[in-house]
């Protein structure tokens, strides 16, 4: 056990920052779901939902899941390398850094300044920031593997490189904009180029931070957290390489039927179909890890959230190549089937994996035993059944948005006006509220567990390091 | 074992692997003729619209409405023209958005007044009560900034002098401050005193609105001329004289005319109904065409809408409630 020198105050500090900016993330997300049947809500300028819905997707994928990304990395990192952060300094200043441009970028979408790309809203100041951190986090990364001490790079690695090497193409290319002046810029690309480029951003942003890091620690932390090997090594070989390489000609299946050239859709709608092969490796993958251990559903919480994560995210990767075949997309596209989608890969599979991780690190690294199980359990069900209500409401919403928007007269005429199904959203909206409340609450369990578990005393005998994998 | 002990090397792979993709449909694209056609017929944004844009971003109204429409029959009988690569040649960034919780806006422009507009910002509940849409009052209040306009149009080569800026700006002033913009009513009710002889934000915004698939309807106008044999007069209205037609009439167009013409049908964005008098005549024909194929200056069409049955329908109810 080499733990001297290992730096976890870091990893510390990123859990909370990932914690903090949670709580705001799903807040204001509760804020803009009522806005849906309350459009009193939208108070003032600052708080009407065009630009609360930017705060919310931005607080949540960055400010959220970007810093539990680098919790666990750099814990994960220096676990699999057996080799303490090669520049705890720069970690430190990362941590630092990261929280200011997060703040920094809520404050400025509140105040409307806002490229309008999705995901990539943040003007052209804070993107150089952005850049600024992230080579940072590379450099700890690459210096951290060069040291290594353990010659051969686990699983969790490869999707760490990926992911590093990936964000910062996507960023730095999707992000080329002109400026006016401090606060204003606009895109380097025009009308069809500029929708292309932003939807292979887009769909990327998805697939290398809600996806490829996530899977880094569904690799490492199953293992751990079960005492079981993952069940094959040559499948999460090719698993890894051809998600990669298809996830790059995807970006278009969410431009179906708009003027960009059909060839691009095409082969984008093609390429999401060969995902599900990768996906469904690691979901595969994971199933057979518990293999003859499935007790471990009952006797070891963490378990259920590894594997409910997981088929969460098997679903999600059947789900979404199937909603972007042309016929499917001409009926679901614009409607509420398709952030019911969103949230099940959000809500199900991102979340539920970094809840285990940090139930599984926190206590280690604390060196304390976690505050309550049964907290812990109550928090999965809770988050669980938020999600489905959440997500099965606006699948049933978006079936009848999509027929309602198509329905004719036998002379062809519309049968609907459009205000007829904004109208009939209202019931599904309120209870999509509805299931945003119980995660939100679930999540709150989250937290006290967690910050319990940091408070109470230090645990007799140091919680021992599983030693295999 | 080869690549798996190797970061720098791994890293490197991994950068050649996902640069396949990339390269074949995002770069490669970025060069091809087909993602960036260009067209007489579609003109850039001016100054002010230009302005409007800025305020639409700003205020993420992408966030809720799409700029697109889908070669799909209910969408083009809904919103109209499927939209082509061309008409986005000066839209930097796309505003193509991906959620509709409101319509699609790509060929809002000239389908209403500049008075239905400013009244629907201002309030939308006013007009459809059922809408959740923020209101946009606000926007009135605040005096139009045009410090940048200069630099902006510059940056996006639309090609204007800082002459031909200016003139923008004072004409679309001049425009909207006159005692004879149609709009004013509406506009001075929700414009504070003070800023009466300015544009506001409100005015740019609703300059951009109106100026969305404006382009694209000109040239569709130009090689148009239909609905001659129904707007001959030899067509007769099937439900004339129909109690019940004119009772279901009545119930369309309070759902879908009283809103701009009044409960009544005395008039508010709209004109009134019940008096004798008919810009575009009064026979039934002539009533047909105008709701079927709709009439400048803010008169939707609503043929693939509502369908001939329903149309003749509001005629009979119109007809009946006008001042013989």
């Amino acid at each position: 056990m080499e733990e001297r020198g290992y730096e976890y105050n870091v990893v510390k500090g990123f859990a909370y920052s990932a914690l903090f900016w949670l709580i705001i993330g799903l807040l204001v997300g509760l804020w803009i779901a009522a806005e849906m049947f309350l459009p009193q809500l939208n108070l003032t300028p600052w708080l009407a939902f065009g630009r609360l819905r930017v705060v919310h997707t931005n607080g949540l994928a960055f400010g959220f899941t970007l810093a539990a990304i680098f919790s666990c990395t750099y814990y994960i990192l220096q676990r699999l390398t057996r080799t303490p952060l090669a520049l705890p300094k720069l970690a430190r200043f990362h941590l630092w850094l990261f929280n200011a441009a997060i703040a920094l970028a809520a404050l400025s979408l509140f105040a409307g300044m806002n490229t309008s790309k999705e995901y990539a809203e943040l003007e052209w100041p804070l993107d150089l920031v952005v850049v600024v951190m992230w080579v940072i986090f590379a450099i700890n990364v690459f210096a951290t593997l060069i040291k290594r001490r353990e010659r051969q790079m686990y699983i969790s690695l490869w999707y760490i490189i990926a992911m590093t090497v990936t964000v910062a193409v996507l960023y730095i290319v999707n992000n080329l904009e002109v400026p006016v002046n401090l606060f204003k810029s606009y895109s380097a690309y025009a009308g069809a180029n500029d929708a292309n480029v932003q939807w292979w951003y887009g769909h990327n942003a998805v697939g290398f931070v809600f996806t490829v890091p996530i899977l880094a620690m569904f690799y490492y932390f199953l293992p751990k957290s079960t005492n079981l090997p993952i069940y094959s090594h040559r499948l999460s070989i090719i698993a890894f390489w051809s998600l990669i390489f298809g996830y790059l000609w995807t970006g278009a299946h969410h431009l179906m039927l708009t003027p960009l050239p059909e060839w691009i859709q095409t082969v984008a709608i093609a390429f999401s179909i060969f995902l599900i092969a990768p996906s469904w490796g690691s979901v595969i993958n994971g199933y057979y890890t518990m293999r003859g251990n499935w007790d471990q559903m009952r006797t070891n919480y963490l378990v259920k959230f590894f594997i409910f994560g997981i088929t969460f995210y098997g679903l999600q990767t059947i789900q979404g190549p199937t909603q972007g075949l042309r016929t499917l997309t001409a009926f679901f596209h614009y409607t509420d089937w398709v952030v019911g989608h969103v949230h099940m890969g959000t809500m199900g599979w991102v979340t539920m994996i970094i809840s285990a991780s940090f139930y599984y690190m926190i206590p280690r690294i604390m060196k304390r035993e976690l505050y309550s199980i049964k907290m812990a359990n109550l928090h999965f069900w809770l988050i669980l059944v938020g999600q489905l209500l959440y997500t099965v409401t606006l699948w049933i919403a978006g079936i009848q948005q999509g027929a309602m928007w198509k329905a004719t007269n036998p002379d062809g005429s519309l049968t609907y006006s459009f205000l007829e199904v904004v109208a009939a959203m209202y019931p599904y909206w309120k209870i999509r509220f509805l299931g945003g409340v119980v995660y939100f609450v679930g999540i709150v369990v989250f937290i006290y567990n967690l910050l319990m578990t940091v408070r109470s005393p230090l645990a007799e005998q140091p919680k021992p390091e599983p030693s295999k994998a | 074992m080869g690549v798996y002990s190797r970061p720098v090397m791994f890293a490197i792979l991994s950068a050649v692997v996902i640069l396949v993709g990339t390269m074949v449909t995002m770069f490669v694209p970025l060069m091809l003729p087909s993602t960036q056609p260009v067209s007489e017929y579609v003109k850039p944004y001016t100054a002010v619209e230009l302005e409007g844009r800025d305020i639409y971003i700003r205020e993420g109204c992408n966030n809720c409405h799409t700029q697109t429409v889908r070669p799909l029959v209910t969408e083009v009988a809904r919103y109209g023209e499927y939209s082509k690569p061309e008409e986005f040649a000066y839209d930097r960034p796309f505003l193509w958005g991906s959620r509709r919780t409101g319509p699609d806006l790509n060929r809002v422009g000239g389908k209403y007044p500049d008075s239905w507009h400013y009244q629907h910002l201002y309030d939308p509940r006013s007009m459809f009560a059922k809408s959740n849409m923020p209101a946009y009052g606000w926007l009135a209040r605040r005096p139009l900034d045009t410090s940048y306009t200069f630099k902006k149009v510059s940056v996006l080569g639309y090609g204007y002098g800082e002459d031909e800026v200016r003139k923008q700006i004072d004409d679309y002033r001049s425009k909207v401050t006159s005692p004879d913009y149609l709009a004013k009513t509406v506009r001075d009710r929700i414009t504070p005193p003070e800023l009466r002889g300015q544009l506001t934000e409100m005015d740019a915004l609703v300059a951009y609105l109106q100026k969305l698939g404006r382009d694209v309807k000109r040239l569709a106008r130009g090689s148009h001329t239909g609905g001659v044999a129904e707007a001959s007069g030899l067509v007769r209205n099937p439900y004339e004289g129909d109690k019940k037609a004119i009772e279901e009439g009545k119930g369309l167009f309070k759902k879908y005319c009283a809103v701009c013409h009044g409960e009544d049908a005395s008039g508010e964005i709209g004109p009134n109904l019940r008096d004798s008098k008919w810009k575009y005549g009064g026979t039934d024909a002539d009533i047909y065409q105008s709701i079927s194929k709709g009439r400048p200056g803010g008169m939707p069409n609503w043929d693939v809408k509502l369908g001939k049955e329903r149309i003749w329908k509001i005629v009979s109810f119109i007809r009946s409630i006008g001042e013989k």
